[in-house]
């Protein structure tokens, strides 16, 4: 049963359609990256599924069941892009009010900032107010403010904008941590090289509609375009290739596509029977960048999915 | 649910009432009024301007017992000086009286350098209506030594005077001034309480909205809860405040009341001086009489009164403020648009307030204290004088209710909408939309 899923969500905005028929599930131990250009309906996305507003139409079903956020948001750990936090407000007393709305008691609370407080380093940041804190601090403050229920899903809007790279990675390793103790995590940007870094799965949206979604690693092969890199230690002699063509050639370095029926092995035979002295030989994946600009050309040139008006 | 907003409202009121601002505009707001109060008394018995010194040139002769010199006025009867020299001779002014002085003769004028302030040109007026009035008299045959004696008697010599209301079979002493005071002050004190709150409640929703809070609560509490924990809390800031300044008041009176009748003030400093030289009295038994004046207004009825129109007011207001403030978008300009429809009303309140406070039985004033819009600073005013009918209470009150019921209401819809809305300026379009719009 997957933790999450939703079917056939809809979001109008005056005639705007926000969200348009999305449907995907989420679940287990997986880092999911909800990519998409701005205004590509992300926000709207996460706001449903974090219930702070409704769908038109479709079904969020939350562990099997219809979502009822004011009861299952304890399970639901919403991080939104930057600020979040009030300005004038003790820290500690602000992590304590906010961990309280979401239902714990005051006790639970207390423990769980203590115990974050001091594995972030900010045990002496309680009575300061976040005005005192720079940005990162700040952000690093609202990721343990998110993660202080235990959730069982954890939605993160761009949580690295802001930080240095010593807390960047901080917080990456708790984002592999929580996700390796069973916390699904959903982790929306428009950053595509921080997914390639830290999910396994992606769901692509662009104006509405989802585009794509399943395992990154297969939707690198699946959009492969057998482009390999070789490297020799002296430039080769010249030759009218077979099995491959040649995209971009420098001294001692060719960007190569292999030919429909041919195989890596072929490539490296006819370079070696020229002499050729091969010294690297790797293939070249598409960056997510290329899949997903790739993926809306080809979309947007499809007559049934242009724009209705 | 309840604990909820319960926890949202603990936020709102101890967050502000721990601010520093609160403290200070607590004690200092009274200090402030005070000081105003006996400072502009001070500075108004000290500063009667400069001494004025005029030249009169009195062709017919008559009018130099009618003139006296006063604190500050001296007036010098002289031939020797004329409009074109007055002020080479070190004179201020020049008030030159023509031996045909009648209404179709020539005209008495004064001629000054500057211009001459108020006072000393009425007290030249009442100096002329003296001279001539006894003028005529005397042309009239009347004793010179009677006319004498009868402009040396004080009213108070001649009659007593009291003003009472009858109220069936009850009578009180009617105390227009004390009940203008009290209606002035608990209406200005509304009026005060609506803008500054009602700031106070729009900027909390501004900085919810804007540090994108809103978004964390609002998946864990809904818009409404959200919206009604920061009215009340601030609401409950409010009363806070307005129990501190009352608790202020009877320790101002029971200190005032201890120190006047234990004579410790007989030892004048120069701002008794000041208050008792300005009104001919000395200001022990001045405060005194005024102290049980002040205890003898109707309190039983002012002080509910005061707390359902301070409290409903507020309630009214605050819910469009909180509104307004869910549709800005981080342009402090657009918070200044929105703001003025809403404080334009309260502002017209005011005016209307002090338009009909000493006449509170107008049309205008029993009107003006029904409509929801203006009854709150209105109402107040009214209620001291004692003449607010039950049926006007009772429909003002009615209204009142029902008028926040309907705000809040509205407010809630566009609150729902806007807080989570970034980036787009709102039409009143838009507005109207999301008002008939189904949750």
């Amino acid at each position: 049963m997957p933790l999450l899923e939703l079917r056939n969500l809809k979001k109008y905005y005056s005639g705007h359609k926000a969200v348009d028929d999305i449907s995907f599930e989420v679940s287990g131990e997986n880092i999911y990256g909800l990519l998409g250009p701005n205004g590509a309906g992300k926000t709207t996305l996460l706001r449903m599924i974090t219930g702070i507003i409704l769908p038109d139409e479709g079904d969020i079903l939350f562990q099997g069941k219809p979502f009822d956020p004011m009861n299952q948001i304890m399970k639901i750990g919403y991080m939104p892009e930057e600020r979040g936090l009030y300005k004038k407000m003790k820290i500690g007393e602000q992590a304590l009010y906010l961990s309280m709305l979401r239902g714990m008691t005051k006790k639970e609370a207390v423990k769980q900032i203590k115990y974050w407080f001091e594995k972030f380093e900010m045990q002496s940041w309680w009575n300061k107010k976040v005005d005192d804190l720079s940005k990162g601090m700040g952000q690093k403050l609202q990721f343990v403010i998110t993660v202080l229920h235990q959730p069982r899903l954890l939605i993160l809007d761009e949580p690295f904008s802001g930080l240095d790279p010593v807390n960047s990675n901080l917080i990456k390793q708790e984002i592999f941590n929580l996700s390796k103790q069973g916390t699904t995590i959903i982790f929306s940007t428009h950053r595509m090289e921080q997914v390639e870094e830290i999910c396994n799965k992606i769901i692509l949206v662009n104006r509405g509609k989802k585009i794509l979604d399943g395992d990154l690693t297969k939707i690198k092969e699946d959009f492969k375009e057998n482009i390999f890199k070789i490297g020799f230690s002296s430039t080769p002699d010249y030759f009218e290739p077979q099995s491959f063509d040649i995209i971009e050639k420098k001294d001692l370095e060719s960007l190569i596509r292999i030919n429909k029926g041919y195989h890596p092995s072929d490539v490296l035979r006819e370079y070696l029977d020229h002499g050729a002295s091969i010294h690297l030989f790797n293939e070249i994946l598409p960056s997510l960048n290329e899949i997903f600009i790739k993926q809306v050309n080809e979309i947007q040139s499809t007559p049934a999915f242009s724009e209705p008006n | 649910m309840k604990s909820k907003i319960w926890l949202i409202i603990k936020r709102e009121y101890f967050t502000r009432v721990r601010n520093r601002t609160f403290i200070l505009s607590t004690i200092l707001l009274p200090l402030f009024i005070l000081l105003f109060v006996f400072g502009t008394a001070y500075l108004t018995s000290k500063s009667q301007g400069e001494k004025q010194k005029i030249a009169v040139n009195d062709q017919s002769g008559l009018f130099k017992s009618s003139f006296r010199d006063k604190a500050n006025i001296e007036y010098d009867f002289t031939t020797e000086v004329n409009e074109n020299n007055f002020a080479q001779k070190g004179y201020t002014a020049f008030l030159f009286i023509p031996e045909n002085h009648s209404s179709s003769g020539d005209s008495i004028k004064l001629v000054s350098a500057k211009q001459i302030n108020i006072a000393t040109q009425d007290d030249v007026k009442d100096g002329i209506d003296e001279a001539i009035r006894n003028k005529v008299f005397l042309e009239n045959h009347i004793d010179k030594k009677l006319l004498d004696s009868i402009n040396k008697v004080k009213p108070e010599q001649l009659y007593r005077f009291s003003a009472v209301v009858n109220k069936g079979n009850k009578t009180e002493h009617s105390n227009p001034l004390l009940s203008y005071g009290i209606g002035f002050g608990s209406g200005f004190l509304i009026y005060f309480v609506l803008i500054i709150y009602g700031a106070s409640v729009m900027r909390g929703v501004m900085e919810e909205k804007t540090n994108r809070i809103a978004e964390v609560i609002i998946s864990s509490v809904r818009p409404f809860q959200l919206m009604a924990g920061k009215i009340i809390g601030i609401a409950a800031v409010g009363l806070t405040q307005l129990f501190m300044w009352f608790i202020l008041v009877i320790i101002l009176l029971a200190a005032g009341t201890f120190f006047l009748s234990h004579g410790l003030a007989a030892n004048t400093d120069s701002l008794q001086a000041a208050l008792a030289s300005q009104q001919g009295s000395s200001l022990p038994s001045e405060f005194l009489s005024a102290k049980s004046t002040f205890l003898s207004a109707n309190w039983l009825l002012i002080i509910p009164c005061f707390i359902f129109y301070f409290l409903a007011g507020y309630l009214f207001y605050a819910s469009l403020f909180a509104a307004a403030g869910s549709i800005v978008n981080e342009d402090p300009q657009d918070a200044q648009a929105l703001t003025i429809p809403i404080t334009m009303p309260i502002i017209l309140s005011f005016v209307l307030m002090t338009a009909v406070i000493s006449n509170p039985d107008s049309t205008l004033a029993v009107w003006g204290s029904i409509i929801p819009f203006s009854s709150p600073i209105v109402m107040m005013a009214r209620i001291p004088s004692g003449n607010v009918l039950p049926w006007e209470l009772i429909l003002s009150i009615v209204l009142l209710v029902g008028g926040f019921t309907f705000t809040t209401y509205i407010a809630a819809k566009i609150y729902r909408t806007g807080i989570l809305l970034y980036g787009k300026k709102v039409t009143l379009k838009e507005i109207g939309k999301w008002l008939f719009r189904k949750s």
